[in-house]
C-alpha cells in the first residue's frame, strides 16, 4: 500500500506570516463583494418603493453602516495598493526607450491615476448632483 | 482539447478590481460616509428623485450595473480561490458557492434595474 509522506502544516498558516499578508490582501474581496450587496439592496429596494428607498437612506445613515463603510474604504484602500503593488508582476515586461521599467514606478504611476481617478469622480458627483 | 472556464472568471476578477482600484475609495466615501451624514450640503444628491432619475437613465444603469456585478465578481474570485486554498470544501462546491453568489446578484440587480424601468 502506498503511504505518502504528508508534511503536517497548521491549519492556521493563513492567519501567520508570511501567508497572512496575502489572507489581508484576498479579505479586499470580502469587504469589495459586501459593498456591492449594500448598493444592491439600495438598488433593490428603489425597485420596491420609496418608503423602502428612504429606510436604505436611513440604514445608510445608522452608526452600524458608518463603521461600516469605515472598514470598507480601508479595505478599497489597502486593495488599490495591493492592485497595482502586483500589477507589474502581472504584466509583460514594460520597455519603453530600450528599458525596463522598473516595477516601483508602474506601481506608483498605477496608484496616482488611481487617486486622480477616485478625487475626480467625487468632485464631479458632488458639484454637478447638488 | 478540453478548454478551461477559468479565464472568463479571471476577466471578470480583473476589470472588478480594476474598477474598484480607480473609482472604489470615492464610491464608499460618497455613498457611505459623505451623503449619510450630509458633509457639505450633499444629502440630496442621492435622495429617492435623484436615485430614481439616475436608474431610470440608461447610462446610470450602465454604471449600477457594472459597479455591482463587477465588485461581486471580484470578490467572489478572491473568496474563492481563498477558500480553496484553505481546503475547506471541495472544489466544486466551493465554486459554486461564490460564483453562483457573484451570478445570483447579478441576475438580482438587473431584475431590479429592469423593475424601476426607463
Amino acid at each position: 500500500m502506498r503511504r505518502p509522506y504528508l508534511r503536517p502544516i497548521d491549519s492556521l498558516w493563513w492567519a501567520k506570516p508570511p501567508y497572512l499578508a496575502y489572507t489581508l490582501r484576498e479579505a479586499t474581496g470580502i469587504a469589495i463583494g459586501a459593498y456591492a450587496l449594500v448598493l444592491l439592496a439600495g438598488v433593490i429596494c428603489l425597485a420596491v418603493s420609496e418608503n423602502a428607498y428612504d429606510a436604505w437612506l436611513r440604514f445608510l445613515a445608522s452608526r452600524w453602516s458608518l463603521a461600516l463603510h469605515a472598514i470598507f474604504l480601508v479595505a478599497m484602500l489597502f486593495h488599490v495598493w495591493t492592485w497595482f503593488a502586483i500589477m507589474p508582476k502581472t504584466m509583460p515586461r514594460l520597455v519603453i526607450g530600450g528599458r525596463y521599467v522598473e516595477p516601483r514606478l508602474i506601481t506608483a504611476t498605477g496608484v496616482a491615476i488611481a487617486a486622480l481617478a477616485s478625487l475626480v469622480l467625487l468632485v464631479i458627483a458632488l458639484r454637478i448632483l447638488q | 482539447m478540453k478548454r478551461s472556464v477559468a479565464p472568463i472568471f479571471w476577466l471578470m476578477f480583473g476589470a472588478g478590481g480594476m474598477l474598484a482600484a480607480l473609482v472604489g475609495p470615492a464610491l464608499v466615501i460618497m455613498t457611505g460616509l459623505i451623503v449619510p451624514t450630509g458633509v457639505g450640503n450633499s444629502t440630496t444628491i442621492m435622495d429617492y428623485a435623484h436615485a430614481i432619475a439616475f436608474a431610470q437613465h440608461p447610462f446610470g444603469k450602465l454604471v449600477l450595473l457594472a459597479v455591482i456585478s463587477l465588485f461581486a465578481w471580484h470578490g467572489a474570485e478572491r473568496i474563492y480561490l481563498t477558500l480553496k486554498d484553505m481546503h475547506l470544501g471541495p472544489k466544486f462546491t466551493l465554486a459554486w458557492l461564490s460564483y453562483g453568489s457573484a451570478g445570483a446578484v447579478t441576475l438580482a440587480t438587473t431584475a431590479a434595474l429592469l423593475a424601476i424601468g426607463f
